[in-house]
């Protein structure tokens, strides 16, 4: 029974909850003895917090018995990232710097899941500060690919999705500055989306990259994401950023996928030297499968894209540069050496910080620098412009563009740790939509023949058309389940 | 385009990140192998077009000015290092002259 629950999906489990055929008690309890019997190995989870997640689902088994309707998310377990603030439990960013903290406050798109009945079973690991490709980057160690427990599950939200891949959540949350919600959702095998920028609230989610940063949803199913999509987005009036219009139809779209008619561009750019044969196959497979299912793909060129990941790593720790300089020892987090205060602030931030955070917030000074500004950071600036051009051209041809999430399924633990430009190309594909601040989301097309790990298909919309990926999405997901004959995360090895 | 360590050691300071000789040496030669990588942006032909700071296009959000429930002491001093007297204790800032 118990794992016959961590099977279901989100949208099931809901339905189970509130229809009264199993309590939300049994459920988050299902869910932490899956945690307990093999996290251990997927190590998805820095703080697990049974004592809160059963108290939450008691609530909502309590709110059931009142005779009261209970939210879209009735007793359904969610796996959060962990930089979005929680009251009562730890919140660290994968940082020695925050270890042990426990916010004061509680950010937006998890208060919005309490409200919605959701129930928040844990906090997963994460490149530290959200700064990299695979977990590795955490100061608690890294997390395991639920496929093969060699390999890394992608990053920087790669917890989130190793738990939802893993069965230890139905749902998860992670952040998306450069495509950590789309490349470990790829190499997971799992469904990610990166909303429009502004389409969810950044209040309670500590900063990486201000006008990159995206909270966005993780499912094993397209309409699952979608169910997560809806709860946490809307306008926030916490986050100056947040867009002030109604949230896109995205379950409605997920429950009807066709691409009938749809224009569809496949983004010329991405593709050759360093793109993986496995990834390639299988991505023009699913453009064969498109046009069979009635789309129009034609091939887009967006010439500015290959810039993209060069002005991304100037923007980028710039803004990063500027927000980690809050961590300082003074009034939370870590607090080391003697001396001045100058001291004290260098002593802390050595000892707090990992290396890349470290090369990062220099190379965010470095571009920041007056002299260098103009020839970086402005350039940086100027070329952002170029890329929302191109995708504003390309959008005129086309309803949605599409490539691979990235250029290769998971590597090995270990394989490019210290090679920091290595790590940077998984992000080659996905850092447009950040800069462009559209929409985009991750779903799985099959596994690489060479090697068996899954591959995903890259989808990208017009800011707030982000129904438009569901619908591809769904539709996507469907023709291959019946191909299949079963979800793809059936075929995962690593446990 | 390339960084000295002298160059980074500069940068480290400007950061406050107290670094060893050892992540010195390790740091320098990556940052001088990002730093030209990412000096490609120089290559785009970008004369008259406008920086972008921010996709959204929102300038100037403001909201009413009501009083609103906030921290209280205790909330906002509870992650901490150190506290005296309801406040933030800090060590020295400014440095007594001789």
């Amino acid at each position: 029974m118990a794992s016959e629950l961590t099977r279901k999906t989100a949208t099931e489990l809901a339905a189970a909850v509130s229809g009264g055929e199993v309590s939300a008690a049994e459920v988050t309890q299902a869910h932490l003895d899956r945690i307990a019997e093999v996290d251990g190995r997927v190590k998805a989870f820095l703080h697990v917090s049974a004592d809160n997640a059963l108290a939450a689902a008691r609530a909502v088994d309590d709110k059931r018995a009142r005779g009261e309707e209970l939210g879209p998310l009735a007793g359904v377990p969610v796996a959060v990232k962990d930089l979005f603030a929680t009251v009562g439990m730890p919140t660290t960013c994968g940082s020695k710097i925050l270890q042990g903290w426990v916010p004061p406050y509680e950010s937006t798109v998890t208060a919005r899941l309490r409200q919605a009945d959701g129930v928040i079973i844990g906090k997963t690991n994460m490149d530290e500060f959200a700064m990299g490709s695979s977990t590795e980057n955490s100061g608690y160690g890294p997390s395991r690919n639920p496929w093969d427990l060699a390999k890394v599950p992608g990053g920087s939200s790669g917890g989130s999705a190793a738990a939802v891949a893993a069965h230890l959540a139905a749902l998860s949350l992670g952040t998306d500055t450069g495509g950590s919600i789309r490349q470990p959702a790829a190499v997971c095998g799992v469904v990610g989306t990166k909303p429009t920028y502004g389409g969810s609230s950044r209040y309670g989610v500590v900063a990486f990259a201000s006008s990159l940063d995206t909270p966005g949803p993780f499912g094993r199913t397209v309409l699952d994401t979608a169910l997560l999509h809806q709860v946490m987005s809307g306008h926030d009036p916490m986050d100056a950023t947040s867009i002030d219009a109604p949230v896109p139809p995205v379950v409605e779209a997920a429950r009807h996928g066709d691409v009938a008619g749809m224009r569809i561009g496949i983004v010329s750019e991405f593709a050759g030297d360093g793109y993986q044969p496995g990834v390639m196959s299988r991505f023009a497979e699913a453009v064969e499968l498109l046009e069979a299912l009635g789309a129009k793909v034609t091939e887009v060129s967006c010439p500015h894209f290959t810039y993209a990941l060069p002005a991304y790593y100037l923007i980028a720790p710039s803004e990063a540069s500027s927000n980690l300089a809050r961590f300082d020892g003074m009034r939370y987090g870590l607090r080391s050496g003697s001396g001045s205060a100058e001291e004290v602030m260098a002593v802390t931030r050595a000892a707090g910080f990992g290396p890349e955070v470290k090369r990062r917030i220099m190379l965010g000074a470095y571009a920041l620098s007056s002299g260098y500004y103009d020839a970086y950071y402005g350039k940086a600036q100027q070329v952002r412009t170029l890329i929302i051009r191109d995708f504003e051209a390309a959008f005129e041809q086309v309803d949605v563009l599409i490539s691979p999430p990235t250029p290769t399924t998971a590597f090995d633990i270990g394989e490019r740790a210290d090679d920091p430009m290595a790590m940077y190309l998984a992000d080659l594909c996905t850092i447009p939509s950040n800069l462009a601040g559209n929409a985009a989301l991750s779903v799985p097309i099959g596994l690489a023949p060479e090697n068996g790990l899954p591959v995903g298909l890259h989808v990208m919309a017009p800011p707030l058309a982000d129904d438009r990926l569901y619908r591809v999405a769904a539709a996507v997901e469907a023709a291959y389940q019946s191909r299949w004959g079963h979800p793809l995360l059936d075929e995962a090895k690593g446990l | 385009m390339s960084i000295t360590r002298d160059e980074v050691a500069h940068l480290a300071r400007l950061s406050r990140l107290a670094l060893s000789d050892e992540e010195l040496d390790h740091l320098a030669p990556q940052l001088n192998q990002i730093i030209s990588a990412v000096a490609q942006v120089q290559e785009v032909a970008a004369e008259g077009i406008p920086p972008t700071s921010h996709a959204t296009g929102l300038a100037n959000v403001f909201r009413d000015d009501e009083p609103v429930p906030c921290l209280t002491p205790e909330q906002a001093l509870s992650g901490a290092p150190a506290v005296e007297m309801q406040r933030f204790k800090v060590p020295r800032i400014l440095v007594e002259e001789g």
